[in-house]
């Protein structure tokens, strides 16, 4: 299990003018067995239109393979400065990856969706693994990924 | 220094090498196996087709795959669920699982990082650089020692271990090279050292709106061949903004859903396509045949590895302590030493020892540390030098021509040099011999002639001691104890004399096999392994010099057998001559690898006298493939000391002997092995041509004739018995 707070971990495009209000929300991800490497995961946010908002977290090291992070990538078109200063390690197969973070108020219950992306060494690459709405009603309720991720939720 | 830069990285390296070389070997087989087990696509296929069929059997299809094995991969969502399967691009039905392989992967996170992360690929890549130092390293001695770039593939000579390490190396130092430097660029690569990662892509902004398009309407994968593809992405059902991706080995294009039109294109950078090279070079993937070379070379690590740290052990072990060593600038007697093994520090010790008994206050160093202003109180200087190579300057002795040639005069004490060789290398003594012939030019006056020792004889040693101890005025006794390898007790089974008619007492003598322990047998060490030409040695009683005999028979003979000659106050002789059947001596194998006929199938020509006929006759004896063996026999009378004489008839009729010439040397007509080669100088010149191989047995002046009488009769081919000597097709046994 592995804990990573981040006191302000928000990038640049979700704080927003007046967003002075925020809570500790925790992300939890479980992966399954999918018996490859340790996993790259892109937490991002999308507004109601489908478009780019900002990341929240990066899990994994090495920005060559960010690419297999096809939807994050294509969206942020690579920007290392996206995620400056929020990545982590990758995660194991199996293995859970929790990350609070101080996200703003405003975030919720407004149409904003939460993406997950995927990408394994040697298999197939997962893009939207997870697309969840941040609601306050949401919160605590288990989604299943459609490859790598066993359960994730979000809690406030 | 490139010693030093060969062996501490080795030694460090070599538990990390060994990991890396075992791994990798095994992981080379994969890409080769991948190869010859996935369906192939025919070579007119192309990414149309292939993507038809493909969605016609899996209509969820977001992305298509092709390894550079030829493997293609399909990746699709089946209701909500995702699926993969290796396929097959003539059906593009799957046919098998597209799981990877756990054992792959065991390996590959093995290989690359001992399962410890970053950390661990540091580590590796520090392993790949010790490599590369090595293999520049180690190929500088290579070239050293062979004496030249251009001998890299010379025959080599010496101890066994230090023959397989450079066999192996001056093979595999190729491989190794290349594997070490490109495992180094791909962590740099894997860091983010180099600027190879992918080119941000410029996603086209314009697209059609429309969706479902027939992927056979698409004319960019119509012209795209499915050898060239590399994945094929589908658009997300339900996405009219998105686009089909297609990776080829060119770059990487967009292309509209709606009309299939060609929306963008990025070509590979230059840093992309050189990584992905050298990714092909490092893993296989791509160049399988080129992978399993890499990977048996890479096997090559841990035998090179185990013979390094037993020539290191050995360079160690042969380094004896010296007890009780003056200061330089208060020693009488300076004694400089060259070694290259170790060896010749023995002798220094010994005579360090000898000498200091003597009341002498002797200064021992290495050739490496001469100044001649530290000795103060020096009278004497005495050289005991090795040469390494072609006439290079041992180990130990580095630089020491230089800064003798440097001097403006020379030492004012005399000077004694001692060469340590073996006289079967051409380069006998070589080095020795420069260092006499710089002091002569600075008029450096002798204490002693220049001397050499063969093949380390303790009896050629304490000759010298003699000599030495005469110009010092003392009686000096130099008894030199090698370092014993396990003796064992052999039994007499038979003789047979000779000679005692003409004054030559001459004794055939055959021990029974000692037993073994099964680590010796294991091990083919001890009697479990010797051949015809290796030596026997003897430690006679009351004695600690062992006396070493040429071997006439191999271990396939199921005896140990030498010749014997009777030398009038010799002591080992004697106590040989008189032995019985049923006495037992003391004796062990001591391996002579030069002095060997070799494979392959070209003539040996055989040059012997007396005793010197041992190793030859048990060379015929072991021909039962008939190789084409002609010998050169000098005897006294064939009446008295025709050794092996009935033997020699017998091999001559069942064809293991093709050709026996004899020279009687008492008589009407006294001739000597050197007149009967004379004789058949033609016959001869024409076999050498050949590539005919000459093995020369028996004293030094016989050795010497026969080298001369060579030397005129191959001087119109242009071929010198040293030049021989140089390849390895001419070699001595001289005693």
């Amino acid at each position: 299990m592995k804990t990573i707070l981040a006191a302000l971990a928000l990038s640049t495009a979700l704080v927003l003018p007046g967003l002075a209000l925020a809570r500790p929300v925790t992300l939890t991800t479980t992966l399954n067995n999918y018996g490859g490497n340790g996993a790259y995961l892109a937490f991002y946010v999308s507004d109601a239109s489908g478009a780019y908002m900002g990341s929240l977290w990066m899990a994994g090291g090495k920005s060559k393979y960010y690419g297999h992070l096809t939807d994050w990538h294509r969206v942020t078109a690579g920007d290392l400065s996206q995620i400056n200063g929020i990545t982590g390690a990758s995660v194991g197969a199996g293995r859970r990856l929790e990350i609070t973070l101080d996200l703003a108020d405003a975030l919720f219950d407004a149409g904003y969706t939460l993406h997950i992306d995927a990408a394994v060494e040697d298999m197939r690459e997962s893009p939207n693994e997870v697309a969840v709405p941040l609601t306050t009603d949401g919160a605590g309720n288990s989604v299943r990924g459609r490859r790598y991720i066993a359960d994730f939720n979000y809690s406030m | 220094m490139i010693r030093a830069l060969h062996r501490w990285p080795g030694l460090l390296a070599f538990v990390l090498l060994t990991i890396l070389a075992v791994s990798g070997a095994a992981l080379s087989v994969f890409p080769a196996a991948e190869r010859l087990s996935v369906p192939q696509a025919a070579a007119e296929l192309n990414v149309a087709e292939l993507a038809e069929r493909i969605h016609a059997a899996y209509p969820g299809v977001e992305q298509i795959r092709r390894a550079p094995s030829g493997k293609v991969t399909v990746y699709w969502f089946d209701q909500g669920a995702p699926g993969a399967a290796v396929i097959d691009p003539a059906t593009g039905q799957g046919v098998s699982s597209a799981d990877p392989n756990p054992i792959q992967r065991w390996l590959t996170r093995l290989h690359r990082s001992l399962f410890l992360g970053d950390g661990g690929r540091i580590a590796m890549a520090a392993g790949a650089l010790a490599m590369l130092v090595l293999s520049v390293s180690g190929a500088i001695l290579v070239a050293r020692r062979a004496g030249g770039w251009r001998r890299w593939f010379a025959r080599l000579r010496g101890p066994l271990p230090g023959r397989v390490h450079v066999e192996i190396a001056r093979v595999a130092v190729f491989g190794l090279a290349l594997s070490a430097a490109t495992a180094l660029w791909m962590t740099a690569s894997t860091f983010d050292l180099l600027p190879d990662g992918g080119a941000t892509q410029a996603l086209p902004t314009e697209v059609s709106g429309e969706t479902g398009v027939a992927l056979a309407a698409i004319p960019t994968l119509s012209v795209v061949p499915v050898m060239e593809l590399r994945a094929l992405n589908f658009p997300y059902p339900g996405d009219e903004t998105d686009v089909f991706t297609l990776k080829t080995d060119g770059g990487t294009g967009y292309l509209d859903q709606g009309t299939g039109a060609l929306l963008g294109w990025n070509d590979l950078t230059v840093w992309e396509r050189v990584s992905e090279t050298i990714y092909m070079l490092h893993t296989g993937q791509g160049a399988s045949l080129l992978g399993l070379v890499l990977g048996l070379m890479a096997l090559g690590i841990p035998v090179m590895g185990a013979t390094g740290l037993a020539i290191w052990l050995a360079g160690r072990r042969g380094r004896p302590r010296i007890r009780g060593n003056q200061p330089a600038g208060k020693a009488e007697t300076i004694l400089l030493v060259g070694s290259e093994s170790g060896s010749t520090w023995g002798f220094a010790a010994t005579l360090h020892r000898t000498l200091s008994a003597a009341g002498q206050r002797v200064h021992v160093a290495s050739m490496a540390a001469f100044d001649s202003l530290r000795y103060a109180r020096g009278q004497r200087i005495i050289i005991l030098a090795a040469t390494y190579g072609d006439g290079d300057a041992p180990a130990s002795a580095r630089g020491f021509l230089d800064r003798l040639a440097g001097l403006d005069h020379a030492p004012d004490m005399p000077l004694a040099v001692l060469g340590f060789g073996e006289r079967s290398f051409p380069a006998y003594c070589a080095f020795a011999e420069q260092v006499v012939a710089i002091a002569g030019e600075k008029g450096w006056s002798m204490l002693l002639p220049f001397d050499t020792i063969d093949r380390q004889s303790p009896q050629e040693f304490a000759r010298w001691g003699h000599r030495l101890g005469a110009a010092l005025d003392i009686q000096l006794e130099l008894i030199h104890e090698m370092v014993l390898p396990e003796t064992q007790t052999l039994r007499l089974i038979s003789r047979e004399d000779y000679g005692s008619e003409v004054q030559a007492p001459t004794t055939i003598l055959r021990f029974s096999m000692p037993g073994a322990s099964l680590w010796q047998r294991l091990m083919g060490k001890g009697f479990e392994r010797f051949d015809a030409g290796d030596l026997l040695g003897i430690l006679p009683e009351v004695s600690t010099v062992p006396r070493l005999y040429s071997l006439a028979s191999s271990r396939k003979d199921g005896f140990v057998e030498i010749v014997v000659k009777k030398h009038p106050s010799g002591l080992c002789s004697g106590q040989l001559t008189a032995l019985e059947p049923g006495d037992t001596v003391t004796a062990f194998i001591r391996h002579n690898p030069v002095f060997k006929p070799g494979r392959g199938s070209k003539p040996l020509i055989l040059i012997g006298a007396g005793t010197g006929i041992a190793p030859l006759a048990g060379m015929i004896r072991g021909n039962t493939r008939h190789r084409p063996i002609h010998l050169y026999f000098g005897m006294r009378h064939p009446a008295s000391d025709y050794l092996y004489g009935e033997d020699l008839a017998r091999w001559q009729k069942d064809g293991r002997l093709a050709h026996l010439a004899t020279a009687v040397s008492r008589g009407e007509q006294p001739n000597y092995v050197q007149d009967a080669l004379r004789a058949e100088g033609a016959e001869l010149s024409r076999l050498v041509r050949d590539g005919a191989r000459v093995m020369v047995c028996g004293g030094r002046d016989m050795a010497a004739g026969v080298a001369g009488v060579l030397a005129e009769l191959l001087a119109p081919d242009g071929l010198t018995p040293i030049g021989m000597k140089a390849e390895g097709r001419y070699v001595e046994d001289v005693y």
